[in-house]
């Protein structure tokens, strides 16, 4: 186990090195000059100059990785260009709000998934089955920004039972019953699409574990049908499944960046928004190097889930 | 390439109609290849089905609702033809679902024959900078790569089609190296066939099939993501139409005139189901061997 872990957290640190890489090159992507956007168009040459050099922007490119690498590490990404705010202090809490919201969603789209799945291989052909097959193939083009104002409009403009935005009321006293009022809409948003795939995933999955050979001698044994589900069908049906549910958290941190927009929340995803928008770099890159880290690091937790659920798969 | 195809075919003993007879047989397919065509004919015509250009703006008449004389699915907030805005709009989000796609689909064809083909020290090259560019959620990178450069529909097409290069790259791989170990390319190979040769009339061929499927039922979730690179503000600027540019416009006015959020998104929904059925359809057609996969995204 312990082997497993080593071998895979060390193939991660090139990947990990790589993002970097990636990360900072974004900042050359980037049009019109750093001096000119921090000082202003009326600036001096000379002035530009000097702080060029000052940020060791004259200096090569990959001097300058090392540098901005180093401080990285440190949790140092420098200050916004837009708020003057050192940029870990903007993006942490942040952070904290989107872990927030993608972890309900990631739950709301795992107790929607499974058990729709499940049930749907288990009724095979029904109407139950080939209804919640159309409504999957539907949620999964829907757009997750488009479906969230679709929610707004119906549960908070027109039946009133839900906030429009935000995770707090002003008024309020930040308690958890506000939070979670705040939440329902933007984790449902978020969580339809990935619960679509995990559910045709699941029974995918389970309608294939339901007709191996080990099943039908369960079955013809005249093992108890909740005991054969439980012990045959759904630990077979299991790895792959995690293995796809882990799939999607990417496809819901996507997801969760846009609903953060329509509904104000008060995450990384409204921060990218804002900070692309106000085309403060500092904090696009460390917005992205942070979600790009943790999905590195969720897709190794994902593969330990399996490796502990199924030894075999430590060999491959 | 039809020549390779058709050699390719007759090499596997399966004769060409019997492909098209399959693609006829799944309705579903069928009339998403037909809503499309309609779709792209309308989005190209839109100048002979309208009378008003998208950026007329009548302000007598804001917020008309569906249905109105003249105004066939009503006004925005502006009193600009939703009609029209919606097919100027498609020309932009159609072609930013399917250039990319196109254009990735080269590269990755390229670099994952390449890899698949040479192993080694190339293969390695190639597949670990693509393992990096994987560690990024799909929507995020192209967020963050649309974001640094000038907001504009190049920007968008350029940042979908790095963010997809991988996904085809190492479905392209996995395919190249599937057909190089077949015996046919071992009997190329002793009837003294070039590698270059090899690689373009055995092996190109049958990689063809399977990134085409992907490639199609891609186009569908990138017309997805381009409109929320467009409603993020990323993609063209106002006035111009797109449609995820105009279900941000919108947004403003939710409550007053739904149907300008509404129409836009039916748009994006029903294009895009109906390229997850058409490679639903393709692959069944292409590739009888493997049954109906469940789609992942």
């Amino acid at each position: 186990m312990s082997r497993f872990l080593i071998s895979r957290l060390g193939s991660v640190i090139p990947v990990m090195f790589g993002v970097s890489v990636v990360v900072f090159l974004l900042m050359q992507l980037a049009p019109g000059d750093v001096a000119t956007a921090l000082l202003g168009p009326q600036a001096t040459v000379a002035a530009k100059e000097a702080l060029r050099h000052a940020l060791g922007l004259d200096r090569p490119l990959p001097v300058q990785y090392g540098v901005w690498l180093t401080h990285a590490v440190r949790g140092d990404f420098g200050v916004s260009i837009a708020t003057q705010e050192p940029v870990m202090d903007l993006v942490l809490p942040r952070f904290l709000n989107t872990l927030v919201l993608t972890f309900s969603s990631l739950l709301l789209a795992i107790l929607i998934g499974y058990p729709v799945g499940i049930f749907a291989a288990l009724r095979s052909q029904t109407v139950f089955d080939r209804g919640a097959m159309a409504v999957t193939l539907l949620l999964g083009s829907t757009p997750p920004y488009w479906l969230g104002l679709l929610l707004v409009l119906l549960f908070a403009l027109r039946l009133h039972w839900l906030p429009v935005s935000g995770m707090y009321d002003i008024a309020g006293n930040g308690g958890l019953g506000d939070l979670l009022r705040h939440l329902i809409l933007p984790a449902i948003t978020t969580a339809l699409g990935p619960a679509a795939i995990i559910t045709r995933m699941v029974r995918a999955s389970v309608r294939d574990a339901l007709s191996r050979p080990h099943v039908r001698v369960a079955r013809a044994k005249g093992l108890p049908r909740r005991r054969l589900l439980r012990r045959h069908v759904l630990r077979n049906a299991l790895p792959p499944v995690i293995t796809i549910t882990g799939l999607q958290l990417g496809y819901l941190v996507g997801g969760a960046l846009l609903t953060e927009v329509v509904f104000d929340w008060p995450g990384l995803g409204s921060l990218l928004y804002t900070s692309i928008t106000a085309r403060d770099l500092p904090v696009v890159q460390a917005t992205t190097l942070l979600i790009g880290l943790c999905f590195v690091l969720a897709n190794i937790v994902v593969d330990l889930i399996n490796v502990l659920l199924d030894p075999r798969l430590q060999e491959g | 390439m039809d020549a390779l195809t058709s050699t390719a075919v007759a090499s596997r003993g399966r004769p060409r109609h019997w492909r098209l007879a399959a693609f006829a047989r799944d309705r579903a397919a069928v009339l998403s290849a037909a809503l499309l065509l309609v779709v792209v004919v309308a989005c190209i015509a839109a100048p002979l089905i309208t009378s008003v250009g998208p950026y007329a703006a009548d302000d007598s008449l804001r917020y008309a609702s569906p249905l109105t004389s003249g105004y066939l699915l009503g006004t925005d907030q502006q009193g600009r033809d939703e009609l029209a805005r919606l097919l100027w709009g498609g020309r932009v989000s159609l072609a930013v679902g399917v250039v990319p796609t196109l254009c990735a689909s080269a590269i990755g064809l390229a670099l994952g024959m390449a890899a698949g083909l040479a192993r080694g020290l190339l293969d390695g090259i190639i597949m670990r900078t693509l393992d990096v560019l994987f560690a990024f959620p799909i929507v995020l990178f192209a967020i963050a790569l649309a974001g640094a450069m000038t907001p504009g529909i190049n920007t968008e097409i350029i940042s979908i089609t790095i963010v997809l290069i991988p996904y085809i790259g190492r479905l392209a791989r996995t395919a190249a190296m599937e057909v190089a170990a077949m015996p046919y390319i071992e009997a190329a190979r002793a009837a003294g066939g070039s590698p270059l040769e090899i690689a373009r009339r055995y092996v190109f061929p049958n990689v063809l099939s399977p990134v085409l499927v992907y490639a199609t039922t891609l186009m569908g979730l990138m017309i997805v993501v381009g409109s929320g690179l467009s409603f993020l503000g990323l993609g063209v600027q106002p006035p111009t139409a797109d449609w995820g540019a105009m279900v941000a416009d919108g947004r403003i006015v939710l409550n007053i005139a739904p149907h300008v959020t509404l129409i836009p998104g039916i748009a994006i929904l029903a294009v895009s189901l109906a390229f997850n059925f058409l490679g639903d359809g393709l692959r069944d057609a292409l590739d009888p061997r493997t049954g109906r996969r469940s789609r992942a995204a």
